[in-house]
Formats: C-alpha cells, structure tokens, sequence
C-alpha cells in the first residue's frame, strides 16, 4: 500500500476518534429523565424550599432584566465570546418553562442541556449546578413553576463564531465539563459538608472566584483562587489568600457579617459581590451562612503575592499626597485609619494592598456603596471621582495610599487606569 | 449625601453652567421615580446605575425626602444665548402650549411658577441648559423613559428640535423664584392635558373616557 494512502488512513482514524471522545464526554446524555419527586403535587415546604434555593442560587439576579418581570429572562450578559441573553424562566408556555418536566429541568442543572436536548451555554453556570442534588433541583423547579407565567421571549443571543454552535459546545464540554455530583466527606464536620455543597453548588463561587482561560472555563469547583470577572472591570478576590478575600484569619463571626450584612469589621461587600449580599446572601439562614464560613474558612491557605510581575512598589509622590489630602483625607484622615463604622481605614486595609489594584481603581472612579440590607440599612457611600481626578491623578492618590503608613504594594499606573476608565460600568 | 455632592453640588445645588441639574428642593416622589429608574433601566446613566444598584426602595426614598426637604436660595442664571424671537416662542410654548397641536403647556404640569408640582413632576427651572436639552432629546429617542403610560414622552415626541431649543433656551434664562416650592397638585385634572396620563404621577388623573 501506498504511504499516502496509510497516511490517509490513520490520520481518518485520529479524526474518528476525536469524534467519538467529543461525542462521549461532550454529547453523550445519560440524563435520568425519570419523573423525580415534582411530579407529585408539591407541597407548601417544597415550595419554600425552592423559593429559598432560587435565593441562595441568585437565579433571580440573572434571569431578570433592569425593570423587567422577576425571572422572566433577557437580561444581557457581556462575556469576551459576545452578548448572551438569559432565558424566561416563568411558567409561560410559549416563551418560558411551561412545558418542562422537573425531569428537564433536571436535565439542564445536572448535565447543562435544555428540554429538547441542545446543550447550552456555560454562562449558565451549570458546571457548578451539577452538583445540586436531585431533591433541590426539583424543589426549585416547584418554585418555578409557582411564579407568575409572563410571554417574553428569550432574545437571540449575539454571539460571534463559532462560540453559539452546539459542535464548538460540544468540543468545550469535552474538554470542561463533567456531570458531578457532592459527595459528602464523612472526615469533615456537617456544617462543612453543607457549606461545601453550597459554595461548589448553587452558590457557584467559583464563576466569579476562579480564573478563567482563553475559552472561559475555569477550573474545578474546588478552584477558588480568585480572577478577573470578564468584561466587568472588577476582580473577584482569591478565596485561598489571606492578603486577598481568605477568612482563615477572620473570627466566624466576622464573615458571616459579612454575608449577612454587606460589612464587617474586617471588610465590606463592594461592586458585583455587593449585589451577591443585596440578593442572596443577606436572605440565607444563619446556620446555611455559618456553614458556608466553615466550608471558606477551612479551604487550603494559598501563599502570599505581592506586586504583580513587572510592576514597580508603590513611591507615593509629591501629587499623591497633595491629592489624597485634598480628596481623601475628609472621611479616611490624615494617617489613613478612618472612623469605625463609617469609613473604613486604608492603613493596613487588605484591598489597598491588595496585588491587583483593579477594585481600588473602580472604587475611585465611580464610587459605590456597600449593600442596603435588612443588617445595614443605610450604607455610608464613597463618592465617584470619575469626573474630578485624570488618570494620572487617580493613580497618583493610589500610588500614594499603596505606599503610606506601612502599605505596601505595587504602583498604579496611568494606563492600569485608562484601562478600566474606558469599560462601561455594568 | 456625600457621594451626590460630588456631581450635583453641595447640597444637591448644581451650577448652572454644569450638564447635572439640580436635586434639591425637587419632589421627592419625583427624586424617587429617577432613583429607581437609573436602577430599572428607564434611565441611562453609568455612574448614578453603579451606585444605586446595591441600594433599598426604603434607602432611596429617605435620599429623596432628605434632598426635597432642602430650601436654598438658586444663583440667577446665565444670560440667555437666544435670540428674542426665539425666546417669545419658547415662552408661548411654555405658557400656553400649541392647541392646534394638542400640545400642552408646560405650566399645565410642572405648575405655573415652573417649580414643580406634588409629589411627581420636577421643577424647570435653575437647570443648565444643556442638561434640559439633553434630556428632551432623550426623551425624543426613547433613551430616557418614565413610567408608562409615558406622558412626557408623548409630549416630546410632538416638539421639533426648533421647539426644544425655544424653549430651553427660554427656561434656562428664567430666575428660580424666591418661593421654588413645588405647588400642591390640583384638585381638578387640568383640562389643557387632554387625552394624556402620566404614569409617573398618577395624581394628574387618566383622561375621561
């Protein structure tokens, strides 16, 4: 035989393969579709449960677009791959989950496909979502279905090629994504296993705290080491170091504050986790909260980074301090130790020194206010600086405050804050 | 309060040569509907979205009673940039309407001193012009909206861009009167409003069927 004809031949056979293997791990579906508990009439706890479920899953957050019906959908979501639109979760037939089994509902939380069996987008965070148990899964959909049916329909999503195609989905779930379920450690205490189930689970931590790659996956559930939110500007902060958002140090108290409230003593919720708080958090039960702070608290402490490669340590200048006395020095004092309660110190603070100075940059530009919660209801709010300070003057008073009363940390630089000038607060 | 003062002035007075108007001393109903329509998407605007995102219905409203309950004396205004033509018609406008047009006055809502009426509809007066100009035309694109029913924006809809420029240009030469209270709203629909209601102050009645 010919050697272009065995080259032929085997490279048709790696072809085969590599279909196949897609095929098995990206495509292949073996979704129980059996009825579940729904099925049979729900009961008033069912109902409750899943309504609490709906809360601490921040279904609603996404799944509701700016002054639209509550989990009627067609919010847009920004992602590096183009827009995608949430889906109409009410009951509405035509344009909602009127239709669906709580076996389909099932099919989409546990394996990531819809009713008719395309397999959806990762930005629905179902790598997360696989591990909600069967029971949780149907109880939300109980809920679900309680809500009132409203016909929007689910806009088109925008996104470029080859990223929308179920071939492209195919390849990535291969490569990303396997059916999970939590399995409980029967090592760790039960208010762990239950904070784990929550953090790995609905709550899906991780599609903020973790890194993502070039085709936007990020690692596994246990993957909390913090990353750059796509297209938002903001980074979410490692979960595994104590110089970033680790609570190894923090008393249990303290963290729970901090999901209960949006502050605490040792920091408050700011940007997209103070929405977290407003929505989610603030609503779950002591004990769910405690669990989750025992699940955080035990995670494996990550080591220290301190200026990122290539950045010089912050040297405040003759600017920085002229500007922070004139803009800062009011609410955070002259020695940066701020006033208890109200404004927070920037000596020592963590997120001042933290490697990445994006939160600090956004912070300056357009303000923000901690979460209103039942806890804190009038939060003390940092104004925006976006109209008052240049560039080089917002990375000048950085600068400085990185470098001031025993801070230390990298330098921000004009361009750091170009950069996240020019994206379009969410 | 701190965080308004930066763009809308201390004590929520805006300068009149700024593009952000004036908070203080507007209703607070009126104060309200923005807040929540900046977080509703009825509104567009990067930096007030971002800060009233994470906020409570009960917060804004006690934002908006803290900046209605403010009286302060206003700057007087720039001189007028248009000519006097330009500025009778902007008058007419205001003042009486265009019937013809069933168009009506602005005084008809926004009360015959132009300081607003309780507890929904802004005053006109002590805006930069820019701000007013900007907003019309907004109005006129959809960009900004009010609750519907939409009445302002059915009003918009019927002025020329020559109209908006009268009567900006009128309003913003005004003086804020000594009194800029808002009037109580009437005891009668105003006949002037015809067929048109107003989702944002449901006070000023839907038309007779």
């Amino acid at each position: 035989m010919k050697r272009w004809a065995l080259a032929c031949i085997a490279v048709a056979g790696v072809l085969c393969c590599a279909v196949l293997l897609v095929w098995a791990l990206g495509v292949r579906d073996p979704a129980d579709l059996s009825a579940g508990s729904a099925q049979a009439a729900a009961s008033p706890q069912q109902l409750a449960q899943g309504a609490y479920l709906a809360r601490a899953g921040n279904c609603m957050a996404c799944h509701t677009r700016r002054g639209g019906d509550p989990y009627a959908g067609g919010r847009p979501i920004a992602t590096p791959f183009g827009t995608v639109f949430t889906s109409n979760l009410t009951p509405d037939g035509a344009t909602g989950l009127g239709h669906w089994s709580a076996a389909d509902f099932w099919r989409a939380m546990h394996h990531g496909r819809s009713r008719d069996g395309r397999l959806l987008l990762p930005a629905f965070p179902y790598t997360s979502f696989t591990q909600v148990t069967r029971e949780d899964s149907d109880a939300l959909f109980v809920y679900l279905r309680s809500l009132p049916a409203v016909a929007q329909p689910n806009p088109p999503h925008a996104l470029r090629w080859p990223y929308g195609s179920q071939w492209a989905l195919a390849i990535w779930r291969a490569l990303y994504f396997r059916p999970g379920t939590f399995e409980p450690q029967p090592g760790r205490s039960a208010p762990w296993n239950r904070g784990a189930y929550l953090v790995r689970g609905l709550g899906h931590c991780n599609a903020c705290h973790a890194s993502r790659n070039a085709l936007g996956a990020s690692g596994d559930a246990l993957d909390l080491e913090g990353g750059q939110i796509p297209m938002q500007g903001w980074y979410a902060p490692s979960l595994l170091r104590v110089n970033e958002a680790g609570v190894a140090d923090w008393n249990a108290v303290e963290v729970l504050q901090l999901l209960q409230t949006g502050v605490s003593p040792r920091g408050s919720a700011l940007g997209p986790m103070a929405e977290v708080v407003l929505h989610s958090t603030q609503h779950l039960a002591r004990e769910d909260l405690l669990a989750m702070t025992a699940y955080l608290q035990a995670l494996p402490v990550a080591a220290y980074r301190v200026t990122e490669e290539g950045k010089a340590p912050a040297r405040s200048s003759e600017a920085g301090t002229r500007l922070y006395g004139r803009h800062c020095a009011d609410c955070h004092g002259e020695n940066g130790v701020g006033v208890a309660g109200a404004y927070p110190a920037l000596a020592g603070n963590r997120a001042v020194r933290m490697t990445n100075a994006a939160n600090l940059v956004q912070v300056v530009l357009r303000g923000g206010f901690a979460p209103a919660t039942a806890g804190n209801p009038r939060p003390f709010g940092m104004p925006p600086f976006q109209i008052v300070l240049t560039d080089s003057e917002v990375a000048a008073v950085l600068t400085h405050i990185r470098s001031a009363w025993g801070n230390r940390a990298g330098e921000v630089t004009e361009l750091d804050v170009a950069r996240l000038r020019g994206g379009a607060p969410r | 309060m701190l965080p308004c003062a930066t763009c809308h002035g201390k004590e929520g007075r805006a300068a009149p040569d700024g593009y952000y108007p004036r908070i203080a001393g507007k209703p607070a109903g009126y104060l309200l509907n923005q807040l929540r329509n900046f977080r509703d998407g009825r509104r567009h605007y990067g930096l007030m979205v971002a800060m009233v995102d994470p906020l409570s219905d009960t917060y804004l409203q006690e934002i908006a009673n803290h900046f209605a309950a403010l009286e302060l004396p206003y700057a007087a205004p720039l001189p007028a940039q248009t000519g006097r033509a330009e500025l009778l018609r902007g008058e007419a406008l205001v003042r009486q309407g265009d019937a013809a047009r069933q168009l009506p006055a602005c005084v008809a809502c926004h009360g015959s001193r132009l300081t607003g009426m309780l507890p929904h509809v802004p005053g006109l007066l002590g805006l930069p012009r820019d701000y007013l100009n900007s907003q019309l035309g907004a109005w006129k694109t959809g960009q900004r909206r009010a609750h519907a029913p939409d009445c302002m924006a059915q009003v918009v809809r019927r002025l020329s861009d020559d109209d908006i420029s009268a009567i900006t240009g009128w309003l913003a030469a005004q003086a804020v009167p000594a009194d800029a209270r808002p009037v109580p709203a009437p005891a009668v629909r105003p006949a002037s409003l015809g067929a048109f209601s107003c989702g944002s102050a449901p006070e000023l009645g839907a038309a007779a069927p």
